[in-house]
């Protein structure tokens, strides 16, 4: 499998790339070509721009109606920066975001704001993303104020209802954010997030700000309302075994680039990108006689910077595969097996 | 979603939650528990009692009237006859109880009206500037940089050399001076919280420009401002003051605090009463702004539990 590919003609090239995001006719969300580049710049008064730190450069994927994707990588990868692109929170540098046929990057902001409705996000850090001077029942209930979906005593009994759904106390409704632990705060959020009736939520790291013993908890709820509301999710995350046990299918990001992306089994038990084998590796077996038997492929070095990522493919400075045409040519992320895409230009084993 | 219903039927049962405590009778709970606040408060409010009703207190109790002059009685030390006398007589034998309450009415009316000028213009152009940013903050840093580079007391003499002095016109005059401190401070404030995740968060959910800088971002700002106008409020008086010393504020024989404490410098060693008094009043005022500020604060933090 590990033929090098020459750089593909045109043709190729379209029909790798429509593959890779294509997919079936059920998708809810394709992401082409998107890249999110934050500039920098020098200079007091004309400012100049410098350079770029190139937080996502360019990934193709897409989200099946219903699926939980999950999308991995290390901390600074561009997770949460394409998450963020992806509800239009930055504005994209380039490429498409199509949900349910429609081209978010190019809506207006009135139509984006009303667009919302059906694209939510649930925030990592629980004290971070409540504002501490609303009431819950205030928090829970904008969304239904700004898009006109409920008012007064219909309110009320929405924002009660949302907090059974989540699994709170409906009589929370006047307590103030930091009267609530951890996990109750990112039930609020949830709550919040659900308040709209989406249809697609950017989890972004819901559950890494929890104690262990909470996030099951959120986990399993997030799984009971997937199921309940017919709901789509990205789920982002740096936990491996979490992803795992919550994706359908998962996307390992490095350094702004997907650089693998599979159903969940096939990328578990044949990781094909180097990286993904590596980021695996890491993950400890909860069976002793296993665990000590257990291989880390331990990478040298650190993460190159984004805003002068390494020539060709990003992954060669750490790569113990790397040959010549690493450093020299970008490899195309290309289906290796049925759905199973990787960039690299030594796939497998 | 079939689900709500089921839900919603099976919590049917459920009593109703307890009515909404909101921000504003949480905050009015807890001022009335924080004792000094209120002190301050009841002197502040005696303050501005004592100087609406200055014409009727003249007529009735002191019966005398701010202009009435005693040419035989100058300087005299506080006594109670007449009861006029009370804080004492001025240079040319008028009743300086009843001046200093007459002089209430103008100093604390160009106080708090100046106060909320400055307020109204600084949070609407802090918010604006902090939450756009690009050309709309660079125009406004601009004109701020520009205005501070004059000095204050500089650009007060400017306009009130071109406007006629009266309480109304001093107050427009200072207001448009003093706004550029409270826009910086709201600027600042707004660059800070924009980037919180709440405010993200809001957006994600859809909200407006106009509601998050309203809903979101002033009531995390509204407990400093408070403060601030507070300060704000003793400044503007001091400067009213020293406006008159130049002769451009509140013209004689309309009394204020300033042209009264000015005025008396030049007699402080034949009649230092003349100075304590206007500026007893200018401390006790700014002293109960300051406590009510404070109270202010804390009393409109939720995070805070009543003591």
């Amino acid at each position: 499998m590990a033929v090098t590919t020459p750089p593909p003609s045109d043709a190729e090239f379209t029909r790798v790339r429509s593959t890779a995001t294509a997919g079936s006719g059920k998708n809810l969300l394709e992401v082409k070509a998107l890249k999110m580049h934050f500039p920098l710049t020098q200079g007091i008064i004309f400012q100049r721009q410098v350079g770029a730190v190139r937080a996502v450069d360019g990934i193709d994927f897409f989200v099946e109606k219903g699926e939980t994707l999950g999308l991995v990588g290390e901390s600074g990868c561009g997770k949460s920066t394409t998450g963020r692109a992806i509800l239009q929170l930055y504005k994209p540098t380039a490429g498409a975001v199509v949900f349910d046929g429609v081209e978010l990057t190019k809506l207006g902001g009135e139509q984006m704001r009303k667009m919302r409705r059906r694209l939510q996000m649930i925030f990592q850090d629980p004290y971070a993303s409540l504002n501490p001077r609303m009431t819950v029942g205030n928090i829970i209930g904008e969304p239904l104020e700004v898009h006109n979906l409920a008012k007064g005593h219909e309110k009320t009994e929405r924002v009660q209802e949302l907090l059974r759904v989540v699994g709170l106390n409906p009589y929370f409704t006047n307590r103030y954010p930091h009267e609530f632990s951890g996990g109750q705060r990112q039930r609020i959020g949830i709550a919040r997030a659900l308040a709209v009736e989406p249809e697609f939520i950017v989890c972004d790291e819901p559950i890494s700000a929890l104690d262990v013993s909470i996030q099951a908890q959120v986990i399993n709820l997030l799984e009971e309302l997937q199921d309940r509301f017919k709901l789509t999710y990205l789920f982002i995350a740096h936990d491996l075994s979490v992803v795992r046990h919550i994706s359908d299918r998962v996307a390992v990001m490095y350094l702004g680039k997907i650089v693998e992306l599979a159903d969940r089994v096939d990328l578990y038990e044949r990781p094909l990108h180097p990286y993904s084998q590596a980021l695996l590796s890491a993950v400890p077996i909860p069976d002793p006689a296993v665990e000590s038997k257990r291989k880390r492929i331990i990478l040298t070095g650190d993460v190159p910077s984004p805003v002068n990522p390494p020539s060709g493919c990003r992954f060669h400075t750490r790569c113990w595969k790397a040959q010549q045409i690493c450093s020299e040519v970008d490899p195309e992320f290309i289906e290796h097996e049925p759905r199973h895409w990787a960039a690299c230009h030594f796939p497998g084993a | 979603m079939a689900v709500r219903a089921q839900v919603a039927a099976r919590a049917a049962g459920a009593p109703e939650p307890r009515a909404s405590a909101g921000l504003w009778s949480t905050a009015w709970y807890r001022l009335r528990r924080d004792r000094l606040t209120m002190i301050a408060a009841a002197v502040l409010g005696t303050i501005i009692v004592l100087s609406i009703g200055a014409p009727v207190l003249a007529e009735l109790v002191f019966r005398t009237t701010f202009e009435k002059q005693d040419l035989l009685r100058t300087y005299a030390a506080p006594t109670l006859d007449p009861p006029g006398f009370v804080f004492g007589s001025d240079e040319v034998g008028r009743s300086q109880a009843v001046r200093l309450f007459y002089g209430g009415q103008v100093s604390l009316f160009v106080g708090f009206m100046a106060a909320f000028i400055q307020l109204t213009i600084g949070v609407l152009l802090g918010l604006v500037a902090g939450y756009f940013r690009g050309a709309i903050d660079d125009v406004i840093t601009w004109f701020i940089t520009t205005l501070n580079s004059i000095p204050t007391l500089f650009l007060l003499i400017i306009f009130a050399a071109l406007f006629a002095p009266s309480p109304i016109t001093l107050t427009i005059i200072i207001g448009a001076v003093f706004w550029t401190g409270i826009t910086n401070f709201v600027r600042g404030q707004t660059f800070a919280l924009r980037e919180r995740e709440f405010v993200t968060a809001a957006r994600t959910v859809g909200a407006t420009p106009w509601r998050i800088m309203l809903r979101h971002i002033l009531p995390n700002i509204l407990p400093l401002i408070f403060v601030l106008t507070a300060i704000d409020v003793g400044t503007i008086i001091l400067a009213e003051s020293a406006l008159s010393y130049l002769g451009l504020g509140i013209v004689p024989p309309t009394p204020s605090w300033g042209n009264m404490l000015t005025n008396a410098s030049s007699y402080f060693n034949r009649a230092p009463w003349l100075v304590v008094s206007p500026g007893a009043m200018i401390f006790l005022t700014v002293l109960c702004l300051y406590l009510i500020g404070d109270g202010l604060r804390d009393a409109l933090d939720p995070r805070l539990k009543s003591r």
